[in-house]
């Protein structure tokens, strides 16, 4: 177990220090060089200051040479300043991560609250017309354009009944304060949760689906256990270990998850973040909030794993 | 005593044919935009802004847009440009993912670890940020002439080269499992006994056995295509207008939607249509080609 850990662990080492350096030099393709626009903004500056400048910044050396100063820095805990915000990445980073844990785990709970449910109880009679009913509508959350959907609620809702706001999170409204800004939440979670019910309501269905075609089920009828007992006792004991470990590595898409919906709902966490700094040519910011992004996700399959092995007392990992 | 709860009865495979036959008027419409622009005389990159956003009418049948331009043929153009997108890439990615997935399998050893663990760190990535960056990218500074890297055909090229760089995995995972379980069968090693090559096996005896769970993982692939394309275009990223797309139509829809609905809402509906549809015929052709698999 312990080997495993560490095994994973170097290895999760290893795939954030390529990817840091895929992303820095893809980073460095990206129009708009902050010299560049120096330069077209100020027509003073001759073509010398700017190699000038340059050389003060170190932008004329190769970019492995510029990512080894970066990378040093950074396993330092420094991981230098946003050009956006004007303050340190990691201040930057740790508000944005606490407005997305509100808005992606609001949606991940009640997600798994319609989803599990209502994919066991579809198991239980396939192909009824229940069962047609919620597959289709799973599908259709599954196929639905999220930013398109978000777009459609605003309309409804924000526009048209003028019941909800429309984007942000309520900060700036005088006097409201903890549940006076809960409706901020409605439309983004709304659209989170329909876009990703679908997807656990089938592997929910298929699992249980499963579980219920084993031996031990039609043991425990034969003891005259009820249908509930059965289900609840018998078949979902089985049908959690997949769906568990599918839970575990969604988890992974925590920090960037919730990108769209963010961005057309002005809800400033890591995936609006994200954005921003891509498109605002804020490195830093970006560089770190990728990396955090990829970290997370190894750090879900990591866990998804261990989930597996200690639900399924068949598995172990050597 | 009470019998087991019965096992989930077959579908017919009708219920792919409603998916398919929308598939298939959505993608002759689309091939045809041509034909229609010759018959009503249109050109959907026309702007005519003393007709702008003008409602549906016998001239223009679902309206024009903020430029006075036709809805209904950019509609149609668009499609063709969006499910182009969505095959080509989900072919690349499947034809990239076979290729690894095909040699991890069959070779084993330290080649398949070492591609499946580049697999797992490509799986890890952060999709969407990470197709943002390389949608920026600016492709002059990468080497590319710059009057090509700005042009209709690189906006496109490089949407399906994104796209497959990480829709592979999936693939490549697939392949190699179902490499790995037939390897070993008897008729594998008899095509060694008789000194067949590691290429023809892998070409005539490995990839038949993946067939078909690759064109249900391929089908499904589509749709996730078209939908990434969207996103992309809708953030600015990906199709660059004038040539149209579903998604890039949708770039100005959060103005427009209150004015001018129709225009904010169709490109939606048709990328929401077919990709359901894709999904549904997935579904389908999974169940008629593979019955053992798990119910789902």
């Amino acid at each position: 177990m312990t080997a495993l850990l560490l095994g994973r662990l170097w290895q999760g080492a290893l795939v954030l220090g390529i990817m840091s350096v895929a992303v820095y030099a893809l980073i460095g393709l990206m129009p708009g060089d902050p010299i560049d626009l120096m330069v077209s903004s100020d027509p003073d500056l001759t073509p010398e200051d700017a190699e000038r400048l340059k050389a003060l910044f170190g932008l004329d050396r190769p970019v492995l040479e510029r990512w080894w100063a970066w990378a040093g820095h950074a396993v330092r805990g420094d991981l230098g300043y946003s050009r956006l915000y004007a303050a340190p990445v990691l201040e930057v980073l740790g508000p944005a991560l606490a407005n997305t844990l509100v808005l992606l785990g609001t949606s991940f709970v009640l997600t798994l609250a319609i989803a599990l449910p209502a994919g066991t109880l579809a198991a239980m009679k396939p192909f009824s017309w229940y069962d047609r009913l919620v597959n289709f509508a799973a599908l259709a959350g599954v196929s639905m354009p999220v930013f398109w959907l978000a777009l459609l609620l605003i309309v409804v809702f924000a526009v048209g009944l003028g019941v909800l706001p429309a984007g942000g999170t309520g900060e700036v409204a005088a006097g409201r304060s903890g549940f006076g800004r809960l409706h901020f939440l409605v439309l983004p979670v709304a659209t989170l949760v329909f876009a990703s019910v679908g997807g656990h309501l089938r592997f929910m269905r298929a699992a249980v689906i499963e579980a219920l075609a084993q031996h031990h089920i039609r043991t425990a009828y034969a003891k005259g256990a009820g249908t509930a007992r059965v289900v609840l006792a018998h078949a979902l004991r089985n049908a959690m270990i997949p769906v568990t470990t599918v839970i575990a590595l969604d988890m992974g898409t925590l920090v960037s998850g919730a990108l769209v919906v963010e961005a057309v709902f002005a809800w400033p966490g890591t995936g609006k973040l994200i954005y921003d700094a891509i498109l605002g040519n804020d490195f830093n910011l970006a560089l770190a909030a990728l990396l955090l992004a990829t970290a997370v996700t190894l750090l879900a399959s990591l866990l998804a794993d261990l989930a597996y092995a200690w639900l399924d007392p068949r598995v172990t990992y050597r | 005593m009470r019998s087991n709860p019965p096992r989930p009865a077959r579908p017919t495979g009708r219920r792919g044919l409603a998916a398919a036959s929308v598939l298939c008027i959505l993608t002759v419409l689309c091939i045809a935009a041509p034909l229609f622009e010759a018959l009503s005389g249109l050109d959907p990159d026309r702007v005519d802004l003393f007709s702008r956003l003008e409602h549906p009418s016998a001239a223009h049948w679902l309206g024009t847009d903020e430029l006075g331009r036709d809805t209904a043929l950019r509609l149609l153009h668009g499609g063709r440009v969006s499910l182009a997108v969505g095959i080509a890439g989900a072919l690349a990615a499947a034809v990239l993912g076979t290729l690894v997935g095909l040699v991890a399998g069959y070779f084993g050893g330290w080649v398949d670890a070492t591609l499946m663990r580049f697999t797992d760190g490509v799986a890890a990535a952060p999709l969407l940020p990470l197709l943002i960056v390389l949608a920026a990218v600016d492709l002059s500074k990468a080497g590319l002439p710059p009057e090509w890297a700005v042009s209709e055909a690189a906006s496109v090229a490089r949407i399906v080269v994104i796209v497959a760089l990480f829709g592979w995995p999936g693939a490549a995972r697939l392949v190699r499992g179902a490499t790995l379980s037939v390897r070993e069968r008897d008729y594998v090693r008899a095509a060694v006994g008789v000194g067949a090559g590691p290429l023809r096996i892998m070409v005539r005896h490995l990839l038949p056995n993946v067939a078909s769970p690759l064109l249900v993982a391929g089908t499904l692939a589509v749709g996730h295509v078209i939908l990434l394309e969207s996103v992309l275009s809708f953030l600015g990223l990906g199709i660059q207008p004038p040539l149209p797309s579903w998604g890039n139509m949708l770039n100005n829809a959060q103005e427009l939607m209150a004015s001018a609905p129709l225009i904010a809402v169709l490109p939606g509906a048709l990328i929401f249509v077919t990709v359901l549809a894709v999904n549904r015929l997935g579904d389908a052709l999974q169940e008629t080609l593979d019955p053992l698999a798990r119910p789902g």
